[in-house]
């Protein structure tokens, strides 16, 4: 057990929450919380987050850590790929003689 | 055991079955990466419950003896009066996050009251909510420390502390248990109680490395407290004769682990052991503080105002 830096300030700054399920998938974000630093932020996530057995792992990550995108770029983000079927493998047949695709 | 969930999990268990870790999602669910941080997706595992401990003793398949009765009896009185306790918080915390970990603990401690006082029944018949609500003052069995009040945030974490590092080495031994029913309430509640400890041990190390007020309130929150360490780890004739059958150990013999693990977090505070005189104590004879009775009070009115009822 480490001795945390201490958080001055009275507000507690904003973590994101991930947790793994039991199923062997990956962390999925499952919300945000409060606490002084990331030790409380990992137990605060485990009594919020996983109550009901949701998972195995947690993550934490300080809010301002992420970078995010601008929602309103959607079109210049997200749109781009729209009627680019080539993307996708179903465009392409299948050649003759090529098994288990 | 057939509850729904568990054949719910059974049939999942069995439908996953041959997968390895991949699964196929929950029945019913459209889409299996929804579903993996879902909140309804009901778990329970098949830990040990008080309605199974309720529903082996209404069977006749786990009887205490009068001495273990009397040592659930004392388990339980601690475990329930403290979620009492603790259940005041709900809503009072200083930060909504901690309001969750408080209400956690206290249910924790509700689960192991429960599963105590179900098998203390079982010596005479008596339900849970029997013992809990139809019982007076002097017929609780609980120590002193359980029943403080729980004053500002740190005195109630100096409380918590105490209790969880004293529940920890109790519920280690007792794990171990001739006695197959408290072997297994421990087993399950010792788990609970290590996380407990980590809780007040990290709140004990930023409240005393924290601003100067939370230090000072920190040393006043153990100084209040502490004299009521002594009455845990009282050796009595029941405790010499559980000893003896294996039941239990000696509560003496458990200070020599609590003083060392409790001491290196304090030194790790900074914070010096307080040296204060014992109170008397008595909870395990029925001699309580002027607290008991309020709290009481309060927890059973309504049990007594509408025996039976239900919501």
């Amino acid at each position: 057990m480490t001795t945390p830096e201490p958080h001055s300030g009275n507000v507690w700054p904003i973590w994101e929450v991930f947790v793994r399920s039991s199923r062997g998938l990956s962390h999925v974000h499952a919300g945000s919380l409060h606490a002084p630093d990331a030790a409380m932020a990992l137990r605060n996530a485990r009594d919020l987050y996983t109550r009901r057995n949701e998972g195995v792992s947690i993550w934490v990550v300080p809010a301002d850590a992420i970078a995010s995108s601008d929602p309103d770029a959607k079109g210049a983000f997200f749109e781009s790929p729209q009627g680019k079927d080539y993307r996708h493998a179903t465009y392409y047949t299948k050649s003759e003689g090529v098994k288990h695709l | 055991m057939s509850t729904p969930e568990t054949t719910e999990t059974a049939a999942l268990a069995e439908e996953t079955a041959g997968h390895g870790d991949i699964s196929v999602g929950v029945a019913g669910s459209s889409n299996s990466g929804e579903a993996t941080a879902s909140a309804t997706r009901i778990t329970p595992g098949n830990a040990l419950r008080p309605e199974d401990i309720a529903l082996a003793v209404s069977r006749g398949t786990a009887k205490p003896s009068e001495d273990a009765a009397e040592l659930a009896l004392r388990l339980g009185d601690d475990a329930l009066i403290l979620a009492q306790r603790l259940g005041h918080w709900i809503s009072r915390a200083p930060e909504l996050e901690e309001d969750i970990a408080l209400g956690n603990i206290a249910l924790d401690q509700l689960g192991h009251a429960r599963s105590f006082l179900s098998y203390a029944g079982g010596l005479d018949g008596r339900s849970e909510d029997d013992l809990a609500y139809f019982r007076r003052e002097h017929e609780f069995r609980s120590v002193e420390l359980f029943e403080q009040p729980n004053g500002d945030f740190a005195v109630t974490i100096a409380r918590q502390f105490v209790v969880s590092y004293y529940q920890f080495e109790l519920y280690r031994r007792l794990a171990q248990s001739t006695d197959a029913t408290l072997a297994g309430i421990a087993a399950k509640a010792v788990k609970e109680v290590d996380y407990h400890r980590d809780h007040s041990a990290q709140w004990v190390l930023r409240l005393a490395h924290g601003t100067e007020e939370s230090r000072t309130r920190m040393i006043h929150g153990f100084k209040v407290i502490w004299p009521y360490v002594d009455e845990l780890f009282r050796d009595d004739e029941l405790t010499a004769r559980l000893s003896e059958s294996g039941v239990a150990v000696q509560p003496s013999s458990l200070r020599a682990d609590f003083d060392r693990l409790t001491g290196e977090v304090l030194a790790e505070a900074e914070l010096d052991v307080p040296q204060v005189p014992a109170a008397p104590g008595g909870g395990r004879r029925g001699f309580h503080s002027e607290h008991l009775g309020y709290l009481l009070a309060e927890m059973q009115v309504l049990a007594r105002e509408f025996p039976g009822a239900s919501w």
